[in-house]
């Protein structure tokens, strides 16, 4: 079972929050001893997920948390928002799929750069995205 | 407002992407560089990302985009200085950048440019 250490929380308002939270990632997942590809895995997941609550949540937060594991170590991430939610995840999951302006590798593209991924959302009340990498 | 840096030699448009981009400064950059081939007439675009630690599915359909306008205004683009840990996010994520032209480094991707210039 995951011991939490430290924590903490950024706010995702606007365009300028989402480089915020990449530096932020950045700099947990270097204190955390990740190599600089899970680094830059950790941190590209981070944008992607960032970009989503801003552009198509209306705005949220992100939720940092440091893990212990016996001698395992990871960072745990969450993007919530209270925006229109998702009605298809599985359709939101697609590689391709899109319903704005991006490519559509956002969530996908996330999802495969972390080991952990959780996506729950109900339409009206928001997405919470829930994502861990371990060093 | 902030801007990259666009620098012309001959016919050819040098970009050094050295600040962690947000969105809109991506989005200006696009602009200024389509402007900038049409202003001086620009036969090709360096773009060196060495700076870059992250290219994430924005910036990456922004390259791609840039790549893809220069080439209907008749001038070629190479992106040039990728880091190892980037490509390797890059093509995880699902991103390989089929259509962009890419060398390891500058000289290369001069070299390269130079190259399909005179032929």
């Amino acid at each position: 079972m995951a011991v939490t250490h430290t924590q903490g929380e950024l706010p995702l308002k606007e365009e300028r929050d989402i480089v915020l939270a990449r530096q932020a990632v950045r700099r947990l997942s270097l204190e955390n001893g990740f190599s600089l590809v899970d680094q830059t895995k950790m941190v590209t997941a981070a944008s992607e997920l960032a970009r989503n609550t801003v552009i198509y949540g209306g705005g949220g937060t992100m939720k940092w948390e440091v893990l212990h594991d016996g001698i395992k170590r990871g960072v745990r991430l969450t993007f919530e928002d209270q925006g229109p939610g998702i009605s298809d995840i599985d359709l939101a999951l697609t590689d391709g799929w899109t319903s704005g302006t991006g490519m559509g590798l956002g969530l996908s593209g996330a999802r495969r750069l972390v080991n952990e991924f959780e996506l729950t959302s109900n339409v009206g009340t928001g997405t919470r995205v829930v994502i861990a990498r371990w060093k | 407002m902030e801007r990259i840096p666009i620098l012309r030699m001959g016919d050819l448009l040098l970009v050094t992407i050295q600040v962690d981009m947000h969105d809109q400064l991506a989005l200006s950059l696009q602009d200024d560089l389509t402007c900038a081939i049409e202003k001086h007439n620009a036969k090709g675009v360096l773009i060196d990302i060495s700076a870059l630690e992250i290219v994430d599915s924005f910036t990456g359909r922004m390259i791609s985009d840039i790549s893809g306008m220069a080439q209907i205004l008749d001038a070629k683009t190479v992106l040039v200085g990728m880091q190892p840990a980037v490509a390797i996010t890059l093509v995880e994520l699902g991103l390989s950048l089929p259509k962009v032209a890419t060398a390891l480094n500058v000289e290369r991707g001069m070299t390269l440019l130079k190259q399909s210039l005179s032929t």
